[in-house]
């Protein structure tokens, strides 16, 4: 306990040696979680899974846990893997903790409506697509805004800080003001306040705010393709493999497709592969 | 590091702008509520002295987070939008407030009774006594407590942000989510806030001094 | 606005659940800070060469930056250089380091804020340096240390609020996910919430007060 509180003190202390070595060291190498789960009693696998977004995860107060579409893919997959889905814990993410956590070790994968992007592959390995959504525009039902075309230099979108959404704003809509906050929460109550005049991110993310406050509808068909994936993180390829293996098996024994519709009973159930 | 510091320099000065003028606006407007508060809680116009002790009770004890999140989220749903720029120097002035208003009136009671006793049986009133005999002595004793209320201010204005007030803070974070580099980022995000306390920090200290010498 | 439904005893459970964590992180990190900074204190009081300027260096970089930037620091940098903490214990981390760096700055004014003269009737009556310390400065001391350093963990109880922005399940993270998913809830979730750090706040503070009056 000293040693881990003395440590940091320490360590600001040698700031300038640090500096040094953490330029150089790069990332520590984790231990193999396929590995771990095969030595260990109670095999767990650790998912990162958001707990604002309706539909794919949401903390339910009542139950007292995370519910969603992403949540029960991951138990899905934990069931394929392990052999029993109580095995999958949950550790909420925000899109700005995500990645640090899993750099840090705290969790296994992130299932947690996550673009696969070249930019994010420097960081971590992605799944096959588990889910295909679009990044669109979120606007009162009396906006003028139509569709991304409409966004100018008076015009403001609220994104959501460590998400792709902003970036694909600024090439689509570079004249457009961007102001990014720490959830979607935040982002919604932001664009009801009139702090901006749109709110960017999936459509299947704003659909699930629009379950919940009518008045408020898409504008436009989705500007983007979202791959989601799962991550990992580099060097846990045999985890990887594994993750890629039981989707293969969801996909093919109509798990998935109960998921799904269970989650989006009015959309059709996707191609995947 | 070099790196981060020529990509995002823009950026960082932006911030660092930012956070020095909420820090500011905060400090004059707080340094004014603050006194008046202070004066009306040792007032003897009990209505006065309650209104000034509920709102320093009050906000002494709420955390700053609560208070800027609730002009941001809150205040719109019943008056304007404001941005997070604007709710966090509302939070600043409004939490720092009750704090000068505690030095100030410490400060106050500070200066010996007997002040205000001899100020009062030269016929001066007991607003002359204040201005011109207990209030000159106070300032001697409030002035080192003020220095690190405006250090504190600057340090807690990174709470701008939680809520995207675009400070310093807000743009390291940005960085650090779009570079990764999270410890090279926040290293440079603690030096350019060094270079605003530091200073003030070591001033505090010098004056303290002085004052302590003159005595 | 739905004041039963967001009062409702499911959410009232959830808030309570998050007052619990913040006051665990509270209590460890003031339990912790109180022993680091005092040692801090001590050793910059004590001008032991070299070992004092060190521990000056620290606290004077470290109580002038945001509490905020060393949440950061202590939960997405520190990976970066192989020390891992799980979301609670980098709360702790934080609060402690940035916490025992204020402490110690109030612990050493207290200390010298005792004439000289004491250190040098405790020597001449025969007592070591260090039994000078302990049996006649600190007493001393303390009478004058014990208000700021509860105001200090007031500031430590109402500071942890910011540890909800690394997801820490405290009492505004869970307030935060109640009125996220109502609108309805927010301004309800609001006064809760300010009431809830008030009770515990003020109740500190007093206690404060009472400390000093017995004291005197």
């Amino acid at each position: 306990m000293k040693i881990m509180k003395k440590r940091p003190l320490l360590f600001l202390l040698l700031l300038p040696i640090i500096w040094l070595s953490a330029c150089t060291s790069g990332q520590v190498a984790n231990q193999d979680i396929t590995e771990r789960i095969a030595v260990a009693s109670t095999p767990e696998i650790i998912w990162g899974v958001k707990a604002d977004t309706n539909l794919f995860g949401l903390y339910n107060i009542a139950k007292g846990e995370i519910e969603g579409f992403d949540i029960d893919i991951a138990k899905a997959l934990t069931e394929e893997i392990t052999g029993s889905a109580d095995n999958a814990e949950f550790v909420e993410v925000t899109s700005k903790t995500r990645i640090p956590l899993i750099k840090n070790g705290n969790i296994d994968a992130i299932i947690a409506t996550m673009t696969i992007s070249e930019e994010r592959k420097k960081q971590v390995d992605f799944s096959d697509v588990y889910f295909a959504a679009g990044q669109s525009l979120l606007v009162p039902n009396d906006s003028a805004i139509q569709s991304i075309e409409d966004l100018n230099a008076d015009t403001t979108v609220l994104a959501v800080k460590g998400s792709t959404s902003a970036q694909n704003i600024r090439e689509h809509a570079p004249e457009a003001n961007i102001l990014e906050l720490e959830n979607y929460s935040e982002a919604f109550t932001a664009l009801q306040s009139g702090q901006g005049d749109a709110m960017t991110t999936d459509n299947a993310i704003l659909l699930g705010i629009i379950d919940e406050n009518p008045g408020y509808r898409l504008a436009g068909a989705p500007f983007t393709d979202e791959p989601y994936g799962i991550a990992i993180n580099h060097g846990q390829e045999n985890f990887l493999n594994e993750v890629n293996k039981a989707l293969d098996t969801i996909i093919e024994n109509g798990t998935y497709a109960e998921i799904f519709t269970k989650w989006f009973p009015e959309e059709e159930v996707p191609e995947l592969n | 590091m070099i790196e981060i510091l020529t990509n995002y320099n823009d950026v960082l000065i932006e911030g660092f702008i930012n956070t020095l003028i909420a820090s500011l606006i905060a400090l004059v407007i707080s340094l004014i509520i603050g006194t008046l508060l202070g004066i009306f809680q040792v007032s003897t116009n009990k209505l006065l002295a309650g209104i000034a002790n509920f709102y320093v009770q009050l906000f002494l004890n709420i955390p700053l987070l609560i208070i800027v999140l609730f002009f941001y989220v809150v205040f719109p749903m019943f008056f304007v939008g404001v941005n997070g720029f604007t709710a966090g120097i509302i939070g600043l002035t409004i939490y720092t407030s009750a704090f000068i208003a505690e030095t100030v009136r410490a400060g106050i009671l500070g200066v010996p009774n007997g002040q205000m006793e001899a100020g009062l049986s030269t016929g001066l009133t007991y607003g002359d006594t204040m201005r011109y005999i207990i209030l000159p002595q106070a300032i001697k004793i409030v002035i080192p407590p003020l220095g690190n209320q405006f250090i504190n201010l600057v340090k807690n204005s990174s709470v701008l942000a939680m809520v995207a007030g675009l400070d310093l803070m807000y743009y390291g974070d940005l960085i650090a989510s779009e570079t990764f580099n999270t410890f090279d980022t926040y290293i440079i995000v603690a030096l350019f806030y060094l270079i605003i306390t530091l200073p003030l920090t070591y001033l505090m200290q010098y004056v303290e001094r002085r004052l302590a010498a003159n005595d | 606005m739905d004041f039963t439904g967001a009062y409702s005893w499911v959410n009232i459970r959830f808030l309570l659940d998050g007052l619990l964590v913040t006051l665990e992180i509270a209590a460890i990190s003031i339990i912790l800070s109180f022993i680091i900074g005092a040692i801090l204190g001590l050793v910059r009081y004590m001008k032991v060469p070299v070992l004092s300027f060190l521990a000056g260096a620290i606290v004077d970089i470290i109580r002038n930056l945001p509490l905020l930037l060393i949440i950061f620091f202590t939960y997405f940098a520190l990976p970066q250089i192989g020390i891992r903490l799980s979301i609670f214990w980098s709360a702790v981390a934080a609060m402690t380091i940035f916490e025992s760096a204020m402490l110690s700055e109030i612990i050493r004014g207290g200390l010298n804020s005792i004439p000289v003269g004491q250190m040098e009737a405790g020597r001449s009556t025969g007592l070591t340096y260090a039994q000078t310390i302990w049996y006649i400065i600190i007493p001393q001391a303390l009478r004058a240390m014990v208000p700021p350093i509860v105001s200090q963990f007031v500031a430590l109880v109402k500071d942890t609020s910011l540890a909800t922005i690394i997801t820490l399940p405290e009492l505004t993270h869970n307030a935060r996910i109640v009125y996220g998913q109502d609108t309805n809830f927010v301004i309800p979730m609001f006064i809760a919430m300010g009431f809830l750090y008030w009770v515990v706040c003020y109740t500190l503070s007093k206690l404060s007060k009472r400390l000093e009056t017995s004291n005197a």
